[in-house]
């Protein structure tokens, strides 16, 4: 316990809920210099037990936590700053399977980093690797030549720093719709009374708090996406990884995912990589597009995008660069075309 | 409801049936016995303690037994179904042994255990592993990859992810496993009881026999008959609808 000292700066976050508290605290601790000391208040049970204090530890700042009748006074002093730090590297993957056909390489020689907060998405033909890039980064699988790092540290195995959310949503249907966000807190051992509320708070930013007691096959196929995203949010990933999640999914739903996707992902500055097949929703929702090739997967072109968001799928500048990626990608559809008719 | 009322009339009228056949006296009555005797058997049975005492010891001795059954095959069923090599052996094994009936355990359970309730108990475990072990086996490799893959991304491992996600994935299927274990246990516990002096329900049948007492005879069956139908009805069915639904299987 180190002995606290006058605080610097205050900052009242009381009546706000997740993911808002804490980002508060993180703007206040911006303006502070190193050593500084910053007083928050919350009434907030996941703010004070979990969420600020797993940031503190990340960063190496001091936290002392005073509970008084249902409020929480955090003090919190300032550590040395980091850079924006990097959040996922990948070091010259390559990783093959044995087919029917002999040895595939579904990826090789790429090289990636991807900073904090950023939003990236990978696009490709089906049968570039994108998937297996995923699995890679997820550690479902390890890759047979160079190195995933996840700040810094080595990926070995799946663990929940990398929440993967796919495409079917994969929901536990013997839970309902709570218990199914709270299921990675659980297994975290996060206490009962904060695991309840984190996932309440989520679900909230999902707009689904009518539905937290519902049976999974209740759910629409957007509402479950939903779930699933609320899920992934509250273990606070260092990255959410997101395998084409809204591909089975009708346009309407499609659009208004991508709508609240953007203002979850402007609200949490979550880094996310999100793997798709279609253009427009990596125009729509990224800040860096990569351009895959079919088989072997690389890293084709990059693309900054820098349009004001939140962005909408119908915008001239959006369907202009749209335009480019696809001109990019076109090449490589067609060599996976022709791949898939001469295997038949 | 009417449901209900079907089934009463239904009931009521096989009674009239064989009220009938015995009128017409094609055997005698201490042969083919008709509803009032066998009635008056059961009333007789109850009053005098006998018939409930049976049924008492009875489903102890069998909820001993299928206890035991399901914690042994559910923890055959996971290694079966986690461990390919135990498919292959313990499984092959599992499906030979389906083609024996369950009273042919019951040699060597008197070889083993001698004419006691250990030997019942044996014939009741042997008669149910098997179905639950199978069902459990497949019920876990049935579990979408999907569920496994979520949940490790999510830090579950281990017996942490059996417990969580692969043991309620395939509870299901353990279900109907354990629904129809039920049915084999119940079948190896009376024939079980028939072979010494057990006071259960098969005892109480072999008494019949003994005693040239059909009435008794087809009162015991009768009871074992309801005993059947009760626990199939109030308890198996609506568990395993219960998961079902829940589970999202079947349309509520």
């Amino acid at each position: 316990m180190s002995l606290i000292r006058a605080a610097t700066a205050t900052v009242d976050v009381r009546r706000q809920q997740c993911p808002y508290p804490l980002l508060m605290i993180k703007k206040a601790l911006d303006g502070l210099r190193e050593g500084d000391v910053l007083e928050a208040q919350t009434d907030h049970l996941p703010t004070a037990r979990e969420t600020t204090p797993r940031f503190c530890k990340d960063m190496g700042y001091g936290l002392d936590v005073l509970e008084e009748a249902g409020l929480w006074r955090l003090i919190i002093t300032k550590g040395q700053e980091a850079p924006k730090p990097v959040s996922l590297t990948l070091d010259g993957v390559e990783k093959s399977y044995a087919s029917d056909r002999g040895l595939v390489t579904a990826v090789e020689q790429i090289d990636l980093q991807i900073l904090e907060g950023e939003f990236v998405c990978i696009v490709g033909p089906s049968g570039c690797g994108k998937s297996t890039l995923l699995n890679l980064i997820a550690g479902l699988e390890r890759p047979d030549r160079g190195a995933v790092k996840i700040k810094g540290h080595e990926v070995t195995g799946p663990g929940s720093d990398r929440v993967v959310i796919f495409q079917e949503g994969a929901l536990f249907p013997w839970l309902t719709v709570r218990q199914n966000v709270e299921f990675g807190l659980k297994i975290k051992g996060v206490e009962r009374r904060v695991r309840r509320d984190l996932a309440m708070d989520y679900l909230k930013m999902v707009h689904l708090t009518r539905f937290a007691d519902a049976l999974v096959h209740e759910l629409s196929g957007g509402m479950k996406q939903r779930v699933a995203s609320a899920r992934g949010l509250a273990m606070d990933p260092d990255i959410l990884l997101m395998d084409e999640p809204f591909a089975a999914l009708d346009a309407q739903t499609r659009d208004l995912l991508h709508v609240e996707l953007q203002e979850i992902w402007t609200a949490t500055s979550k880094t996310i990589l999100f793997i798709t097949h279609n253009v427009r929703e990596a125009v729509c929702l990224a800040n860096r597009v990569l351009v895959m090739t079919y088989r072997p997967g690389r890293i084709k072109e990059t693309f900054i995008i820098g349009h004001h968001r939140p962005r909408h799928l119908e915008d001239p500048g959006l369907i202009e660069t749209s335009a480019l990626i696809l001109k990019t990608l076109k090449g490589e559809v067609d060599k996976a075309v022709k791949a898939e008719l001469g295997d038949a | 409801m009417r449901d209900t009322a079907i089934r009463l009339v239904f009931f009521a009228l096989v009674v009239l049936i064989w009220e009938i056949v015995v009128r017409l006296e094609f055997w005698p009555d201490y042969l083919f016995p008709g509803p009032m005797q066998v009635f008056e058997a059961i009333r007789l049975g109850v009053e005098d303690h006998t018939f409930l005492t049976a049924i008492a010891i009875s489903l102890r001795r069998f909820a001993i037994g299928f206890t035991l059954a399901l914690l042994i095959g559910i923890a055959f069923g996971l290694v079966i179904g986690s461990v390919r090599l135990a498919r292959e052996t313990v499984g092959v094994l599992l499906i030979g042994f389906q083609s024996l009936p369950n009273i042919a355990w019951l040699p060597m359970g008197l070889l083993w255990f001698g004419l006691n309730d250990r030997a019942i108990l044996f014939v009741i475990v042997m008669g149910v592993i098997n179905s639950v072990a199978m069902a459990t086996a497949d019920g876990i490799r049935n579990v979408p990859p999907l569920y496994r893959r979520a949940a490790r991304t999510m830090g579950a491992r281990g017996f942490t992810l059996y417990l969580t996600v692969v043991l309620p994935a395939a509870l299901p299927a353990i279900m109907t496993g354990i629904k129809l274990g039920w049915t084999f246990g119940w079948h190896a516990l009376i024939a079980g009881e028939m072979l010494f002096v057990s006071l259960g329900l098969g005892h109480l049948l072999v008494m019949g026999r003994e005693l040239s007492d059909m009435a008794q005879v087809m009162a015991v069956m009768l009871v074992i008959v309801a005993i059947g139908l009760v626990m199939e009805r109030l308890v198996f069915s609506p568990i395993e609808r219960r998961v079902s639904r829940r589970w999202g299987l079947e349309r509520a």
